[in-house]
């Protein structure tokens, strides 16, 4: 086939999904001529499972984005229906947002940002192949027949390569919602030294609205006051529209086991891994047999669809098993399916074969992100496209790339996770595997990465200051609360209405809001200066001022750790001669190629026992002895 | 996970010597000296001056216990052997003094330096020459070889199993409290602050349980300090005698048993017996009619188990009685020997003084009843402790000491919980339980975790 010359840029970004979106921006934003190709760009930033952002761990990952100066959280605040803080009962640590999105809307927002963004070209095109000259990425290749060149490619091709969806006894090649699959771009990476493998995900049916029974559900409201996503923004009026909540029956228990041998995954046609944390209806099913019925939630998907998400009944049951099932759930009697639920199976690189910069080792000035990583969720991908994004921009400009360490950011345990540890399912970020969760709050995700975000050229001056303010408001107040003392007098009649125990002196308000049941509200009689402070301000001194004992011990966690992570091994490290490692060791290490000792300490067959070896050996090396 | 902590460790050769020196190398060298040592008036705060030897005693701030009289200095990093803050603490040479002072820096939050350790940091830290580098990472592999027969030969082995019994309460908690945050609003009952609460004092009880193995496990490594107390005649000799000729201990080359002149080792039944004044029993078997007062106070002082002899042919003197009072509360056991001749003891009067003291009755001349002794003195050593020869005892220092750590951190989210704090604050203390039992066994959590919970829960869209 002949190809013709379709322009030269700096960067290109293969998808224009969540990952892409971030990506292109991002390299556009730090001045870089970018060109973003699609599949179709009615599929840019298209939300082709629930239609919600965040959520446990996923919405800290929005507000980290935000804070480094991505676009997903300003996305959201224009586009969302209905939003809520989870986990309110519980630490702060674990607040998490959730926002239920208009889908079409935040596509349309997404693609005209995308638009409007100086330097970057937005283009439909099917990229079949890479142009790989000694060992580098030099461009891409479409399936029209354009060459375009760039100084780095990165892959964002989400669920689409080889894809093929699977309905019970019907499967045939497709990308999600009836879109078109590649398949010549995996061969080539394969070709090229990339190890490729073979995941699985899953969708539920949409229903029509107008034929659910509400009557039988449970109204779902959002917050009353909702939370922004992004730190530029104030609390938000919108009109919210409800989500519900109903549960599954007898009768689709008894369908489901009825039909189990129709099902895709039983019947044996998938041979790829599926996520844990989202198995189907029919395999809760199946391995919660003592469980007689499910919970649902039906959420919109938007102000002008009728489509209702069905969460919690994703399924590669045969479409018309799936007419009955649905119909089995209490207030579903009458569903319509709009579209069905499938499963499908998708080609995506193993992510050990990446570097901490999401440069792929095989193929120089290769980045990749999003579920191409084998990653999961439209706010991880967003996070390592704004990660790859950055860092192919710094590659071009020759300085060092963004790396974020566990004790940074959840960005920092998704990447690294991905990338020392590997995956054996589609990952998919939980507060749980945060080590450091009480220092990486959701709260505090400006504080902890605004200047990161300065620093790399991404964040404009305007976010900046308002970060240098609030710092500075949060260190004046927290010295005001030391110094702002009361007395017995004046407290006793305040503790006593809350039922908190009396004091017999006098106490600073930093001390008694370290009382579990003391608050801003409680203090502000005695407290007028505090009518003027932004809430944020507030909120981060009770944090702060809480659960003190606990973060100052994570504090300490945190720099034993930052110890080895500052440890870097040179790229020139050959393992195999080191002889104290086991051999295990040395194969391991020679694969992941880990950037600190740190890094190396996480990888799963290298001992305590080999990081000393490796420490004493880096020291040699280090004092220039010549036999190493 | 490696880790760059503070380590301690004795770092004079084992056996008795004149003093014997612990070593904590460390940021926290100081601040744990600062802990355990006292000045001669118990108050005065040391502002110690480098390289200058301080004299005082360390004394456990938990139990207020004087454990040793030391010299103590304090070397400031960068110069010092391992380049790192370093402290020494100069013992009286006995073991005893010298291990428990040891421990109570292990307590103090310090780990237990490997072999080879403080070479590596010095090392590390750029104080020694390449020429010692290639030695200092044979050690390391080396110590690797040894440490993996035994970690294979530990998890076969019934402490694992025992350690993995009480990971599994606490990976049920974690996993409840975690499924509760990162999946709260699937249809799974929370768990709740009592049920936790539950729970973890289930956990504290197998801790504890687990710990007290420890001064069990003690004796099995070290043996049982055994003192034979009775009067002149009465048979103590013959008994040492008879107890060695069956028993005498093989002594070996591993450092820590080696023969003490004043000590005879031997092993009932697998229980390593040190017997004390072995030279004083044999001494006194022919002098005056009279319990060597001040020795056999000493020896009973220091003994873990104290064997009273009596005559069956002779009436017991005042005494002898008071000699029963006293030992009613201790680990200890009446032999009445001599039962060959015709019997002149009140049986029941001292059967009512000693309770349940195990009273055994043999003939040294007949040889009769040896094996009754050895029966009584295996079922002291285990039923005295609680526990059967099938279960598991800590030996390993090491591992007592996570061990300690485990049930500090699984206190404090006990602590924790009942001061209501969130459930995201509790969760990183009983994580850190679960990682500190995970030194012993080796395991790690983060994946555990995750596994049991999609194993046991229901959630997903």
């Amino acid at each position: 086939m002949n190809f013709y010359n379709g322009g030269s840029y700096d960067v290109v970004v293969v998808g224009a999904g969540h990952a892409g979106c971030e990506a292109g921006l991002a390299a556009a934003r730090l001045g870089l001529k970018t060109l973003v190709l699609t599949i179709s760009l009615e599929s840019v930033a298209m939300m082709a499972c629930n239609p919600s952002i965040g959520g446990t761990g996923k919405g800290h990952l929005v507000r980290e984005v935000d804070a480094l100066g991505g676009e997903m959280g300003l996305n959201i605040d224009k586009t969302f229906i209905q939003s809520k803080m989870l986990n309110t009962g519980k630490g702060p640590a674990v607040h998490s947002l959730r926002a239920q999105a208009d889908k079409l809307q935040y596509h349309l927002q997404m693609k005209q940002t995308l638009e409007n963004q100086v330097n970057l070209t937005l283009k439909q095109g099917d990229v079949i192949d890479l142009m790989v000259e000694e060992g580098k990425a030099s461009g891409v290749k479409t399936r029209n027949g354009a060459e375009y060149h760039a100084k780095a490619v990165i892959l964002a091709t989400g669920v689409y390569l080889k894809s093929r969806i699977f309905m019970g006894e019907v499967n045939y090649p497709g990308g999600p919602d009836g879109l078109a699959t590649t398949q010549e771009l995996p061969d080539n990476l394969r070709s090229y030294g990339c190890n490729m493998r073979r995941f699985k995900t899953g969708t539920p049916a949409r229903i029509h609205g107008d034929f659910v029974d509400y009557e039988k559900m449970t109204e779902q409201m959002g917050d009353e006051e909702n939370t922004p996503f992004s730190f530029m923004n104030q609390a938000l009026k919108i009109d919210q529209i409800s989500c519900w909540l109903t549960r599954t029956t007898e009768d689709t228990k008894f369908i489901i086991e009825e039909n189990i041998h129709r099902s895709s995954m039983y019947r044996g046609d998938m041979e790829s891994v599926g996520p844990r944390y989202c198995p189907s209806i029919e395999d809760k099913i199946v391995r919660f047999t003592d469980k007689a019925t499910h919970q649902l939630f039906l959420e919109p998907e938007g102000v002008h669809t009728k489509e209702m998400y069905l969460q919690g009944m994703s399924s590669s049951l045969p479409e018309e098993v799936q007419v009955a099932m649905i119909r089995s759930v209490t207030g579903l009697e009458k569903a319509e399916i709009m579209r069905p639920a499938y499963a499908i199976e998708y080609d995506c690189i193993d992510p050990t074969d990446l570097q901490l910069s999401l440069e792929t080792k095989a193929i120089e000035n290769l980045f990749s992100a999003g579920q191409f990583n084998g990653s999961s969720g439209y706010e991880e991908a967003a996070a390592q496209g704004l990660v790859a994004g950055i860092n192919a921009s710094m590659k071009i400009k020759n300085k060092d790339p963004l790396i974020l360490d566990r004790s940074e950011a959840y960005i920092g345990v998704l990447i690294d996770d991905l990338v020392t540890k590997g995956t054996n399912e589609p990952y998919r970020m939980m507060t749980s595997r945060a080590e450091y969760r009480l220092v990486l709050r959701q709260d505090n995700a400006d504080l902890r990465l605004t200047q990161k975000g300065y620093d790399f050229g991404l964040v404009q001056q305007e976010r900046y200051q308002r970060l240098l303010v609030k710092r500075e408001e949060i260190e004046q107040e927290l010295q005001r609360l030391k110094k702002k003392k009361v007395t017995a007098r004046e407290l006793n009649p305040i503790l006593d209405t809350i039922g908190s125990s009396e004091v017999d002196t006098s106490l600073s308000l930093y001390d008694l809001l370290k009382r579990p049941e003391i608050n801003y509200k409680v203090i502000e009689p005695l407290y007028a200066e505090s009518k003027d402070l932004m809430q944020d301000v507030k909120s981060q001194c009770e944090v702060i001022i809480k659960y003190d004992g606990y973060i100052k011990k994570q504090l300490r966690q945190i720099e034993q750790f930052k110890k080895l992570e500052n440890k870097r091994i040179p790229d020139d490290v050959v393992y195999e001669r080191i002889d104290s490692l086991r051999t295990e060791a040395k194969q391991k290490l020679k694969s992941i190629r880990p950037h600190s000792v740190g890094q190396a300490s996480r990888i799963s067959g290298v001992s305590p026992a080999d990081i000393s070896v490796l420490l004493v050996y880096l020291e040699q090396r280090k004092r220039g002895n010549k036999n190493v | 996970m490696y880790r760059e902590e503070t380590i301690a460790a004795i770092s004079t050769p084992l056996g008795e010597g004149g003093i014997g020196i612990v070593k904590i190398s460390g940021e926290r060298a100081l601040e744990i000296l600062n802990n355990v040592f006292v000045t001669k008036d118990h108050h005065q705060k040391v502002s110690w001056e480098p390289r200058k030897m301080y004299y005082g005693f360390i004394k456990n701030p938990e139990s207020q216990e004087i454990i040793d009289e030391v010299l103590a200095v304090y070397m400031k990093a960068p110069n010092t052997y391992t380049k790192e803050e370093l402290v020494e603490i100069h013992c009286h040479g006995g073991m005893v003094p010298l291990r428990k002072t040891l421990q109570l820096v292990l307590e103090q939050g310090a780990g237990m330096a490997e072999k080879g350790e403080f070479t590596k940091r010095a090392f590390l830290n750029g104080r020694l020459d390449l020429s010692q580098a290639e030695a200092v990472m044979d050690l390391i592999s080396a110590k690797t070889d040894i440490s993996h027969e035994v970690a294979l030969g530990q998890f076969e082995g019934l402490l694992s199993r025992e350690v993995q019994g009480i990971q599994e309460i606490i990976k049920d908690m974690l996993a409840h409290i975690e499924v509760s945050i990162d999946f709260s609003e699937e249809d799974i009952d929370e768990v709740t602050m009592d049920q936790l609460l539950s729970k973890s004092m289930d956990a504290k009880k197998s801790f504890q349980g687990l710990l007290q193995t420890a001064k069990t496990g003690k004796i099995l490594r070290e043996g049982l300090v055994t003192g034979i107390l009775g009067k002149t005649n009465v048979g103590k000799s013959s008994l040492l005698n008879a107890l060695l000729r069956e028993n005498r201990a093989i002594v070996t080359d591993i450092p820590g048993t080696t023969r003490d002149v004043i000590e005879e080792q031997l092993n009932v039944r697998g229980i390593p017996l040190k017997i004390l004044d072995t030279a004083g029993i044999r001494e006194t078997e022919d002098a005056v009619e009279k319990i060597g007062v001040q020795r056999s106070r000493e020896i009973f002082q220091q003994a873990d188990l104290v064997i009273f002899m009596i005559d069956a042919s002779k009436e017991l003197d005042r005494e002898d009685y008071d000699f029963l009072h006293l030992i009613k509360d201790r680990r200890a056991l009446v032999v009445v020997n001599k039962t060959d001749l015709k019997e002149a003891i009140d049986l029941s009067r001292i059967k009512s003084i000693i309770g349940d003291k195990k009273l055994v009755r043999i003939s040294l001349l007949k040889n009769k009843g040896l094996e009754a002794l050895e029966d009584a003195l295996e079922d002291m050593v285990y039923e005295g402790e609680g526990f059967s020869k099938e279960q598991p005892f800590i030996t390993n220092a090491r591992h007592q000491q996570a061990i300690s750590r485990g049930l500090q951190s699984l206190e404090d989210g006990i602590k924790a919980l009942e001061n209501r704090m969130p459930l995201d604050f509790v969760e990183g203390d009983f994580k850190n339980a679960w990682e500190s039992l995970g030194e012993v066994t080796g395991d790690t959590v983060s994946e555990d975790i995750l596994d049991h919970i999609f194993e046991n829960f229901c959630i997903g869209k």
